[in-house]
């Protein structure tokens, strides 16, 4: 078995109204959560700035990935991954995806919406060597 | 002395710097992380002459961006 991500549909709902509502702008954000083994189960997402206001870029704002963060230690958890939104593009990482993805410990979450009507979300572990590996998503209820 | 890093209680020797902690912590890619200790943002130049205290909660943020081409 590999890597599975366990995401409640709220949560992936939540994902998908917060890109939609930043067209035509990459939107992005973090995901709270637990791993157990190679179990991981996001417990909450925080939707956070696309400070670039681009749609071909995006960077998180260091000051909200604070507050993310420091919210999920408070609910004694920590922070297992992002996401981020390609507006014209598939859900697949860039070379500057992953070129910035500094932490291999993360799940590194890509929603295509490429197809208006058939959002796409994926999830990848990206190793030092820059290896990107496809982790199934289980969306649940 | 017992400080707390990335929301772990860690046992640290007295008079350990910033930069030593990150070391020794073994933090990937440690020249792209943003460090905040008891909330306050470091300045990456303060890092050397940063010296941890006891109690200190100490939290590691990395760079996070992309783009889609």
């Amino acid at each position: 078995m590999g890597i599975v991500l366990k995401l409640k549909k709220s949560d992936y709902d939540k994902i998908l109204e917060h890109c939609e509502n930043g067209l035509p702008n990459e939107s992005c954000g973090l995901l709270a959560g637990t791993v157990d083994g190679e179990v991981k189960t996001v417990t909450k997402v925080y939707l956070l700035t696309n400070i670039d206001a681009s749609n071909e870029h995006f960077s998180m704002d260091p000051k909200e990935q604070f507050e993310a963060l420091k919210d999920a230690r408070a609910n004694g958890v920590g922070i297992i991954g992002n996401f981020h939104s390609h507006p014209e593009t598939p859900s697949r990482p860039s070379e500057e995806d992953k070129r910035l993805a500094y932490d291999s410990t993360f799940e590194y979450l890509i929603l295509s919406l490429q197809e208006r009507d058939n959002p796409v979300l994926k999830a990848f572990g990206i190793d030092k060597e820059k290896n990107v590996t496809i982790h199934p998503i289980d969306v649940v209820e | 002395m017992k400080i707390t890093v990335a929301g772990n209680k860690k046992e640290y020797e007295e008079g350990i710097t910033l930069t030593q902690l990150i070391e020794k912590e073994e933090i990937e890619n440690a020249e792209y992380v943003t460090v905040t200790i008891n909330e306050e943002f470091i300045d990456r130049d303060n890092f050397p002459t940063t010296v941890i205290k006891e109690g200190d909660t100490v939290e590691f943020l990395y760079f996070m961006g992309g783009g889609a081409r």
